[in-house]
Order: C-alpha cells, then structure tokens, then sequence
C-alpha cells in the first residue's frame, strides 16, 4: 500500500466533501418538513389519512434508494411531457434529482420513525393537556411532538448517518463528491486501494462529527428539566406527612 | 486449530504456486458489454460484439480456451492488476498512461473517435467527414480547435468516465465547456436525448451505430474525426505486464489473424467498415 497515495488522495478527496455535506442537510430538512407532518397523518386513527401516508412509506421503503434515483434521473428524462415542463429546469439537473430521490427517500423512513414516538405517547400527558384546555395543534406542538422527538432520537441519528452515506449514490448521475470524485481519482491512478481507503476515512470522519452531535442533543433533551426557583420570592418547605 | 490453518494455507499456497508453474490452458477475459457494436449485453445476456469475436478467434489460434466476463469500465484495469481475469478487451486503446500500469498486445483494430452534438442546437457541424491528428498540433491544427472550441463554448459535453476522451475534452475543452463523466456509454446517450447534455466525444464507430436508431436522429457528427494524441497507436489486448508469454501469444494471433484477412472479416461485420490494423510488410 502506498501511503503517500493515500495521504494526498485524502486531501484531493475533501474537495468533495462541500457537496456530500450540502446533499445530505438539504435532504434532511426536506425529509424532516416532509415528515412531521406525515407522522401525525400516518398515526392518525382515521383511515383516510394514515392509509395514504402507508401506501407512500411502504413504495420508499421497500424499493432500493439506487432504483428510486434512477426512475427519477434516467427515467423522468425519457418522458417528452416532462422535458417540456417547467419540472425540467430542475430535473434537467443532477442534483436536484438527487435532492429529490434522497428527501423523498428520507421523508419515508424518517416518518415511520416520528410515528412511532408519537404513538408511544402516554394518554395520561394528552388527557392532561386538554384538561387544561390546550387545542388539538397545541397538544402536537407542546406535548406530543417534543416528547416524541426526544424519544425517537437515538433512531433518528441512525437515519442521519445512513443518509450521509447514502449521498454516495450521487456518483452515478455524475455528481462529484466524495463518491464521484473517488471514482474520477481511482480511473487516473487505477489505484483503488489506497484512494476508498481515503474516501472511507472521509465518511468516518463526517459520521464521528455526527455521531457527536446527535450524543449531546440526546444528554441535553433527556437531563431533567431544571426547576426555575425564585428561592428570594418562594420559600420552599418539606412538609412532613403525618405518620 | 491454529497447526490446521497453518497447513490449510500450506497447501493452499502449494496448489497456487503448482498452478502458476503449469502450462496455461485456459484465460479469462474482461470486456465491458455497454458499447455495441464493440461489445454489449444482447438480448439472451450473453456478451457478444466485436471484442468478443475477435477474442475467440484469437484464443482458437492460441490453442486456449476463452471465457469472457463483463465487467464496468472505470474498475476493469485494477480488476486485471488483482487477477480477477487475465485480458482486457474492451475496444481499450493503447496510451502511455495505461502502459504504466498494464502492458498490451499490439492493436488489433484502430478506430477514430468524433464529437456530436444535439442537432437542435443548430451549431455549424463543419466538415465531419475530414480527419484530424492530435499528435504534434501545428497552427492549421492549432486554428481547427480553435473554431471548435468558439461553437463548444457554454455547451455541456459527457464522456465516458476514465476513457481517453475525457482526457481528450478535459485538455481541449475543459476550461470552457462543462464535462461530465458517465459510467457508461449506455448512460451517456441516455442523457444526450433527453437534452441533459449538448453533446460528447467518443469512439466514431459507437456513435455511428446509435446515430442510425431512431432515438440518434436528434443527434449529428460535428468537426473532425479525432485520432492520434492520447489515444495513442490504436486498440490492443491489454495484460498484466508479468504475463510475457501471454502478449507474445496475443501478438502472434494478431499478426497472423490480420494478414490472412480475418480481423477484417470481423470487422466488416460488425462495423461496416474495415478497421483492421494496417501491416507494415
């Protein structure tokens, strides 16, 4: 193995790592504005709104990430009416097809996973929150949703970091980031070792940071909430119960 | 459990080493199966085109038996230098870059390679039918390019990625028009008709086939026939270059196969045009 390769393979391959970045946080805020919404449908009682939600996860999640791209990109492409709409100035692009096969893809799972916190709400905090007479919005929004976010945190950054490494698919509509520009680097040098090798630190790198992230979110959600004493205000006292 | 590794690697290395010493009988060959009419993928799934015709005929001549395998352009040099097959043919020409990595057998075929582009954009296709020698570019070359690159300018070009016309675009073209790299040539047309991509640049023959279909009306020849330069003196078998004996096998088929007519047969059929190597006598 050549160890110089691999060093200024890695620094040549950073060069990527702007676009990596920018499929994955652009995927994942239109996968999560996507979901929210969609959670609350699919864990909706009323059929008529959980069903469609189901049909749609249940396409996403049951057919390869590299098929979806491919019917986006290659075969949205083929179709006359399609190039002769206004959809073609974005379509007609690499990455927004990709944008748009990863956020529709992300979207999927990401929803299941929101349904599930929200579904594992206790009735107690909901029945608790009407009787203090909160309307139905205010209950998702203060209630309902935080407690379920917290919850399904640990899932949710699973999703994140596969997405982050699902971007490498990017590569085979042309796109140049890491992935793409490994394979550019790896048909100049034929030296795939050393150059995935580098590409693959890369990705561990990105995940670490992360994986990081998501680590002190979930420390800082989950601690107990700190009660707001005014002791100069309030005075505190235990009061013994009568044995 | 460890003395039995020991003696299951053994003995492993024993028969490796046993089979490296043995006479060759039989060699594995890579093509890549997504450039009709050199090779492709045809209906039933097997691999036939030129390549694979030309190969048999060789390795009848050689007295080995051939198996052919497909396998993706961008990694079919590193898949020959880790034995995962023993040849390459792939319509793959013969450049210095490759030559640091590989060796090859003399060429079996030479074929030009030309730009096209989609028709709609009403560019001046210039004259198609001339020829143009990368190698020593003087100033009548220099100016030929030079109006090439005028009417290329803005326009978005695909090539195939790790081919010597993305080198070739990417030297010429590279500063002023936008390239991007298809994994194959099957992708690339793919997006030249759906007007993704303006045009490209790549093997004459390859382009030829699919400008006859019906899907290749909205796309035509435009400037010269490009040759020479990177590409190098034409397409050859390419080996691994401890394989000694193999190349000097394969150039012996070659020889004897292009003197008697038969590389021009096979080519005729699968060309229309006959684009066996010329034979210094």
């Amino acid at each position: 193995m050549d160890i110089m390769l691999l060093l200024t393979s890695t620094v040549t391959l950073t060069g990527g790592i702007p676009l990596t970045l920018l499929l994955t946080f652009a995927s994942l805020l239109a996968g999560f504005v996507l979901a929210v919404p969609l959670a609350f449908m699919r864990a909706s009682p009323r059929k008529w709104l959980s069903l469609p939600v189901l049909a749609y996860t249940y396409v996403f999640r049951g057919t390869p990430l590299l098929v979806q791209l491919f019917i986006i990109y290659y075969g949205l492409g083929q179709v006359g009416a399609i190039r002769s709409s206004v959809l073609w100035v974005l379509l007609r692009d690499p990455f927004w097809c990709c944008l748009l096969a990863f956020s529709l893809n992300g979207a999927a799972y990401t929803t299941e996973i929101f349904r599930g916190g929200i579904q594992a709400v206790a009735t107690g905090m909901i029945e608790a929150a009407q009787a203090v007479g909160m309307s139905p919005l205010q209950i998702k929004r203060r209630i309902i949703f935080p407690i379920a976010f917290r919850s399904v945190l640990p899932s949710y950054a699973n999703e994140v970091i596969s997405l982050v490494k699902a971007t490498s698919l990017a590569s085979t509509v042309t796109l140049l980031e890491i992935t793409g520009l490994s394979r550019k680097l790896v048909s100049e040098t034929f030296a795939p070792y050393e150059i995935f090798i580098a590409a693959g630190v890369l990705y561990l790198g990105l995940t670490f940071l992360l994986t990081g992230f998501f680590n002190v979110l979930e420390a800082r959600l989950n601690a107990a909430p700190q009660a707001r004493t005014h002791p100069r205000r309030v005075i505190l006292r235990q009061v013994p119960h009568e044995q | 459990m460890k003395r039995q590794l020991t003696c299951a690697l053994a003995a492993l290395l024993l028969a490796a080493g046993l089979a490296h010493g043995a006479e060759r009988t039989a060699i594995t060959i890579a093509s890549e199966g997504a450039s009709p009419p050199w090779d492709y993928i045809d209906e039933n799934g097997a691999l036939v085109g030129f390549d694979i015709d030309v190969g048999n005929e060789l390795c009848t001549r050689m007295k080995l038996q051939c198996t052919f395998v497909a396998q993706d352009w961008d990694g079919i040099i590193p898949g020959l230098l880790v034995k995962k097959y023993d040849a390459i043919m792939a319509g793959m020409s013969i450049t210095e870059k490759r030559k640091k990595s590989i060796a090859f057998s003399v060429p079996y075929a030479v074929a030009p390679n030309q730009i096209v582009m989609r028709r709609a954009l009403g560019l001046p296709p210039g004259d198609s039918e001339a020829k143009l020698n990368l190698t020593d570019i003087d100033a009548a070359k220099k100016e030929t390019i030079d109006k090439l690159r005028e009417s290329l300018k803005g326009r978005t070009l695909g090539v195939l990625r790790s081919s010597n016309s993305e080198a070739v675009v990417q030297e010429l073209f590279g500063d002023i028009a936008e390239v991007r790299s298809y994994d194959s040539q099957e992708n690339l047309k793919l997006d030249l008709t759906s007007e993704r991509i303006d045009g490209g640049l790549g093997d004459r023959l390859v382009w030829k086939q699919f400008l006859d279909t019906p899907e290749g009306k909205a796309v035509e020849f435009f400037g010269p026939e490009l040759s020479g330069g990177t590409w190098g003196p034409g397409v050859g078998v390419g080996l691994r270059k401890e394989d000694a004996d193999l190349a000097e096998a394969f150039d012996k088929a070659i020889e004897a196969s292009t003197r008697d007519g038969t590389l021009g047969k096979i080519s005729q059929k699968w060309f229309g045009v006959d684009i066996a190597p010329q034979l210094a006598n």
